[in-house]
């Protein structure tokens, strides 16, 4: 039978460019370019290995966002995937982790799976937890946060590089899993793979596709609320020098008239 | 007065900073009662009394180090249908956040995860975190459950405060899921001696303008003469100059020591990711253009290989 992988890959705005919050609070989507993930394109890069070991697989790409996201999956089937869900529902704007994991779950669950796989955090909230939320709501086990990972008769085996221990774990299929940027480097599309992107199906689900209710997510539904976002003050210029012999002793000048000596 | 729960990281009964600097936090919410997990967890018990903890609820068992955070996970939860807490903090280490996220899911809560302060609101405990890397500052609140939230290391000083600290068995029975994922092999990270990179005082950093794993010889010296840990840009750890347990960025830890020290490093958003909320920020760069001496507080413009040997020397014969 073929070995079903779905990816979550997340839509985030380019860490370079000047992002920062809109007036309702949620991340401003419009200023600033969107793009892949760059932490998902090692959980696509793992899925295509994977994919390529097997016998026999399928590897979709899912993603909840809004329509601009399509892009994030068009890069992600232009690396190689075979096609893509996309979630998208203009009640979801403003969803926090819970409402965001609830709508995978079940989109998930619709799609049909043997393994999922995700980033490690995505380089917008940066939370790093909903691999764990979606393996605690789809009830199967979590093999997370892994720089090797390997699927193999039924099971997923991994290696874990932890604060205070590197860890081997195993766990059966179905499973959860998520990659960190160790895992080895994400492949470049190819300019056969963007043209034969084109051509690969993107399925469009709504709310009622995955009979959630619009009170159960967005910015009203959501768990968690934010009150207000300050841009930090600039921080004031600091002292530079230049090292003409004496770089270091003036630096521990520095340091000592800031008593860290 | 209402109870916080206060989930325990220690190593074999020894308590990790962190978890002090929440007893701190959960004493402006409440009064903390504290969950200390596997083995030594007794152990754990008078360093929490002494930092506030009214009681200390403790279990162990083999499945808390024979598979992965789902047995913390029904531990936790455990202690929260015991307790009825008015909010549960954990502290933000990978584990500790999945632990957090899991439980969250299973009682119906909202979750806020790398809070960087807490303090109590009419509606709840509210926590300010940073984003998009620390360029914004945000006040949030759980609306839905009981609050979990996961704060980072050096977010409140470690303060003695005498409490009961009473030691109370839990008692946990796992579900099938707790055996889920298995833990086959475990190699510890060997200990190099120096302070833990995220609860350092002092972090000293090195990057691509090292060149080669040899060199970081120096910045090791400079780290010694300091008391202070080593950290190293991804640059750095690609190249197998330094091991990624060091990496400090967004893919690595996130540091936010009182000074830090960054040499051969040019700053680029993913380093600074990690440690932009550093209280002083001092860099050594040849390149007067790099984007870390737009954070510094201090910097030098010279090679490494000449200001960094000086100012070990310097700070070795001030320290006499
Ligand atoms: C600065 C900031 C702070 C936030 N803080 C909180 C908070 O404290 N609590 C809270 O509940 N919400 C918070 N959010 C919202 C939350 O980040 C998003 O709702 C959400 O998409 C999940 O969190 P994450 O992206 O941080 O996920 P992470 O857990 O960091 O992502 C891990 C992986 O999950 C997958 N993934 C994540 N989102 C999607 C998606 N939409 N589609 C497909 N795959 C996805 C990707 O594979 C990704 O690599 C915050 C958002 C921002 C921008
Ligand atoms: C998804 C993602 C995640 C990432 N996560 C991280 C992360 O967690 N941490 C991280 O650090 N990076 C991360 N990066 C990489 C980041 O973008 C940069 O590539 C990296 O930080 C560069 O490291 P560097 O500053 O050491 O090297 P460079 O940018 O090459 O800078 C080297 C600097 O050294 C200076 N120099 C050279 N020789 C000398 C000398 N003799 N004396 C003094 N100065 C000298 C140069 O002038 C230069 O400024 C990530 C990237 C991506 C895409």
């Amino acid at each position: 039978m073929s070995l079903r992988i779905v990816v979550c890959v997340k839509y985030v705005p380019d860490a370079t460019g000047d992002r920062h919050f809109a007036d309702d609070l949620t991340v401003d989507r419009d200023d600033v370019d969107g793009l892949l993930s760059e932490l998902d394109e090692y959980a696509v890069e793992q899925a295509l290995q994977i994919a390529e070991e097997a016998d026999e697989a399928e590897v979709t790409v899912l993603t909840v966002g809004p329509e601009d996201a399509k892009d994030a999956l068009r890069k992600a089937l232009s690396m190689g995937a075979d096609k893509a869900v996309h979630v998208e529902d203009d009640d979801l704007h403003g969803s926090d982790v819970m409402a965001t994991s609830l709508v995978l779950a079940k989109a998930i669950e619709k799609t049909g799976y043997d393994v999922v796989i995700a980033g490690m955090a995505s380089t917008d909230g940066t939370m790093g937890v909903l691999p764990a939320i979606l393996a605690e709501r789809l009830g199967v086990p979590q093999v997370t946060l892994l720089s090797e990972v390997k699927v193999e008769d039924g099971k997923v085996t991994g290696r874990r590089d932890g604060d205070t221990a590197s860890e081997q774990l195993e766990a059966s299929l179905p499973a959860v899993v998520s990659v960190t940027d160790q895992s080895g480097e994400a492949r470049y599309p190819s300019f056969k793979g963007i043209m034969a992107a084109k051509k690969k199906p993107v399925e469009s689900l709504d709310l009622s596709d995955l009979d959630i209710e619009a009170e159960e997510v967005g910015l009203e539904g959501s768990w968690t609320a934010v009150d207000s976002a300050a841009e930090r003050p600039a921080r004031t210029a600091g002292t530079i020098v230049k090292d003409e012999g004496e770089g270091g002793k003036q630096l521990a000048e520095f340091l000592a008239s800031q008593k860290f000596i | 007065m209402a109870e916080i729960l206060v989930y325990v990281d220690h190593v074999d009964g020894a308590v990790r900073k962190p978890t002090l600097e929440l007893l701190t936090l959960a004493r402006r919410l409440g009064e903390p009662v504290a969950v200390a997990l596997g083995n030594g967890a007794a152990d754990a018990a008078p360093a929490l009394a002494e930092h506030g903890a009214v009681k200390v609820l403790t279990a162990d068992a083999p499945e808390f180090a024979e598979y992965l955070v789902v047995p913390k996970v029904e531990a936790l939860q455990a202690a929260y249908e015991a307790v009825s807490p008015a909010a549960v903090l954990v502290p933000s280490s990978a584990e500790g956040k999945e632990i957090a996220a899991r439980l969250a899911v299973r009682i119906g809560s909202g979750i806020i995860t790398d809070a960087i302060d807490l303090e109590a609101g009419d509606e709840g405990p509210v926590a300010t975190q940073s984003a998009f890397a620390a360029s914004f500052t945000t006040k949030s609140r759980v609306s839905k459950g009981t609050p979990v939230i996961t704060v980072k290391p050096n977010s409140a000083p470690v303060e003695a405060a005498p409490a009961a600290g009473a030691v109370e068995a839990l008692a946990v029975s796992f579900s099938e899921k707790a055996h889920g994922t298995k833990v086959v092999s475990r190699t510890p990270r060997e200990s190099t001696g120096r302070p833990e990179l995220t609860e350092a005082a002092i972090v000293v950093s090195g990057g691509r303008g090292v060149n080669g794993a040899e060199n970081f010889g120096l910045i090791e010296a400079l780290a010694d003469s300091l008391g202070a840990a080593v950290g190293a840009s991804r640059a750095a750890v690609d190249a197998g100059w330094y091991p990624h347990s060091n990496q400090v960025g967004q893919t690595g830890k996130s540091v936010s020591p009182q000074l830090y020290i960054a040499s051969g490093i040019s700053g680029a958003i993913q380093h600074r990711a990690g440690m932009q909320t550093s209280k002083t920020i001092v860099a050594i760069n040849k390149d007067a253009e790099a984007p870390i001496f737009d954070l510094v507080d201090y910097g030098v413009v010279g090679d490494l290989f000449d200001v960094v040997p000086q100012l070990t020397e310097e700070v070795k014969s001030r320290k006499g």
